[in-house]
């Protein structure tokens, strides 16, 4: 927040795109979907992604809703592991930077820092864990910043509103506003209560605000985009990844999407 | 016999402040406990925690609660001294008999507590996950009482298991969802009923069936299940000479009757003992890890990826277990040995044919450990034994049917074992 903050290449980079006008997306995937899962990664950021969000698949994803938790499972049934995606990662250099999503049995098995470390390591810029909440975030975020991984923050509808603030404050590459009551996963149109957060959200500071949950058409990303920096796009893309297309058909939509947030 | 009323409040008692206590606004039972819940619900385990404070404190609710506990539910519940048994022994064995209570088995003591709760907080639907049916049963069974909607959220195969159990919860008015991720079992259906709970959490109170959950969830049903350790413990003092048993035995999946068990002894010199199921022995077998919103001992791969528990009593088929006991075993208070399926079965029979009382598979596990450890160190001749019996075998009839059709893995359940002490 204050002018001497130092931030994380996730957060510097958002900032930079976001001041100079582009609404930002981040698409996401699940990794080990397909064994050419890492192309995902270079068709999205020709496409047009800021960041993209990597999903490490957990047996029990508690916050997501049918297509991702789909994903999770075919991508767990073909012997993904942590270990495994994280040396692909570390192999694939990408262009834009990349946040891990996961689960937060996955981070503390070995614990939480020799996770953070592996994800340093491998090239992963941010860290998304959606069950670990405001209050029990101390001990990962500690170890987050010691191995310079930036812990993403969520919000959600009814988190209260001096919470909210300190999540704004905490958080680092981006806050994530979670735009609905449920879990992940499509939806038409977007929430009063939605665009509300993101105007709360950027209230707080200047830290780039994404809103996620539902969104999956360029109409709705725009009009996410009205009141937060950008969005996140998730299960839509897995719906047609799970489907069985490629890289470059995929990337299609995320054009799309990028079209959509550009025109809004 | 008059009812057992719990004293004024657990936390002032001078021994106990530290074991089996509040565990004050962040839910930690020592390493263990937390709220470990998306954003989104965050808001509701507060308002669950400050609802329940409220309530626990309030004369009142204790007064309605015991009641309904007395009038609906059959409190309280005999300790039956097991006297052919304790012969065959050479133990004093005691039975707190929970099987004996309304709906068969110690859950309705929780679920009437949370019903009651969730509607003095205005709620009017409640959600609950299900394996082999008990709990949904008993809250089907709640709700129905109080006049609230109840939606289970139940693995499909094990709704396949226990037929009996799903056309019950829904004569009683309940539906029964489906649950078709993962295993289709018992941690499926607590992982989907969190998710449901997201989308409706204004009118809804997720009524976990046992020890575990986010804060508050592990404290408060070991307070609603706190009655059995409390009337046991007024009994033994009736029934046994030095007042109070040597051993006290309770069956642990998550965990609750034998947490409500040991909060009534936890503060005597009496050894605590939660059995597991060989096959999803937490404690044992586990690892510290994150699962429906606590941290606890979980069975999980070395990636992190949670196993599946496997044993023959459904109700003790889940990974983790309840973080107080995962504390109780850190701190050494408790201990959580486990026992097999052929050890269950024969446990069984033996109380059956002694007694005259079928236990359930899952409190047969408890049995089971007494009849392996009697004579030895560990159970030494001579010595007093209290086992909660948390619920009664009529609904594992079935599988008991089909495991004498199929020769029984131990044997014990031929005709020509009857009666012989193995």
């Amino acid at each position: 927040m204050n002018a001497t903050e130092r931030y994380g290449r996730l957060e510097t980079h958002l900032r930079r795109r976001r001041d100079a006008g582009r609404s930002l997306l981040v698409p996401y995937v699940t990794a080990g979907i397909s064994a050419d899962w890492t192309d995902y990664l270079h068709a999205y950021a020709d496409a047009g992604a800021d960041a993209i969000e990597v999903g490490l698949p957990f047996s029990d994803p508690m916050l997501d809703g049918a297509t991702i938790q789909e994903a999770s499972h075919r991508a767990l049934s073909s012997g993904t592991t942590t270990a495994g995606v994280l040396a692909r990662l570390a192999g694939t250099p990408v262009a834009v930077p990349l946040a891990v999503m996961t689960y937060a049995n996955i981070v503390f098995r070995h614990g939480a820092a020799t996770f953070c470390d592996r994800l340093a390591q491998a090239g992963v810029a941010g860290l998304i864990v959606p069950d670990v909440p405001y209050d029990e975030v101390d001990e990962l975020s500690t170890v987050a910043t010691a191995a310079g991984v930036e812990l993403v923050l969520l919000a959600s509808p009814v988190t209260a509103p001096t919470r909210l603030r300190r999540i704004a404050e905490r958080s680092r590459g981006f806050v994530y506003g979670v735009t609905v009551m449920g879990t992940t996963g499509e939806r038409t149109g977007l929430s009063d209560s939605a665009r509300a957060l993101g105007t709360t959200l950027r209230g707080h500071g200047s830290r780039p605000v994404l809103l996620g949950f539902g969104i999956s058409s360029p109409g709705q990303a725009a009009l996410a985009a009205g009141s937060a920096d950008g969005v996140v796009v998730a299960s839509s893309l897995m719906r047609e990844v799970l489907a069985g297309r490629g890289p470059r058909e995929v990337a299609g939509t995320v054009a799309a999407l990028r079209a959509g947030l550009d025109a809004g | 016999m008059e009812l057992s009323r719990p004293g004024p409040d657990a936390v002032g008692t001078g021994r106990s402040r530290s074991v089996m206590a509040d565990p004050g606004s962040t839910g930690r039972f020592g390493r263990f406990g937390g709220r470990y819940v998306p954003e989104s619900l965050v808001p509701a385990c507060e308002q669950l925690e400050s609802g329940f404070r409220a309530a626990w404190a309030d004369p009142a609710f204790r007064a309605g609660l015991a009641r309904t506990l007395a009038l609906h539910a059959g409190r309280p519940t005999p300790v039956t001294p097991a006297l052919r048994l304790s012969a065959e022994l050479g133990l004093t064995l005691l039975l707190k008999r929970e099987d004996l209570t309304h709906t068969g088995s110690h859950k309705i003591n929780n679920v009437l507590g949370q019903a009651m709760l969730a509607k003095r907080m205005g709620k009017t639907r409640l959600l609950a996950e299900t394996g082999a049916g008990q709990h949904g049963v008993a809250s089907a069974t709640a709700a129905a009482l109080l006049g609230l909607e109840c939606v289970v959220y139940m693995g499909e195969r094990d709704m396949r298991r226990q037929e009996l159990n799903v056309f019950r919860m829904e004569l009683l008015g309940a539906t029964v969802v489906a649950v078709r991720n993962g295993s289709r079992t018992l941690k499926d259906a607590c992982t989907e009923a969190l998710r449901g709970w997201v989308t409706q959490v204004d009118e809804a109170h997720y009524c976990v069936g046992s020890v575990m959950g986010p804060h508050p969830y592990p404290w408060m049903v070991r307070e609603f299940q706190r009655v059995v350790g409390e009337e046991a413990r007024q009994q033994c003092a009736a029934l046994l000479p030095q007042g109070r048993p040597d051993v006290v035995v309770a069956c642990v999946g998550g965990g609750s009757n034998a947490a409500g068990t040991f909060a009534g002894f936890v503060d005597t010199d009496a050894r605590l003992v939660g059995v597991e199921a060989a096959g999803g022995a937490a404690v044992s077998r586990g690892a510290p890890g994150v699962l429906h919103g606590y941290r606890s001992q979980v069975l999980q791969d070395e990636h992190g990826q949670i196993l599946e528990a496997h044993s023959i009593s459904a109700g003790l088929d889940y990974p983790g277990i309840g973080p107080e006991h995962a504390h109780l075993a850190d701190i050494g208070r408790a201990e959580y040995p486990s026992v097999t399926d052929a050890e269950v079965v024969e446990a069984v029979l033996r109380l059956a044919r002694t007694e005259g009382i079928v236990p359930a598979l899952e409190s047969a596990h408890a049995l089971a450990w007494v009849l392996r450890a009697a004579g030895t160190p560990q159970l030494p001749t001579g010595c007093s034994v209290l086992v909660t019996l948390s619920g009664r075998g009529d609904k594992d009839g079935a599988q008991l049917v089909a495991l004498r059709r199929d020769g029984a893995r131990s044997g014990a359940l031929r005709r020509d074992a009857a009666g012989t002490p193995r």
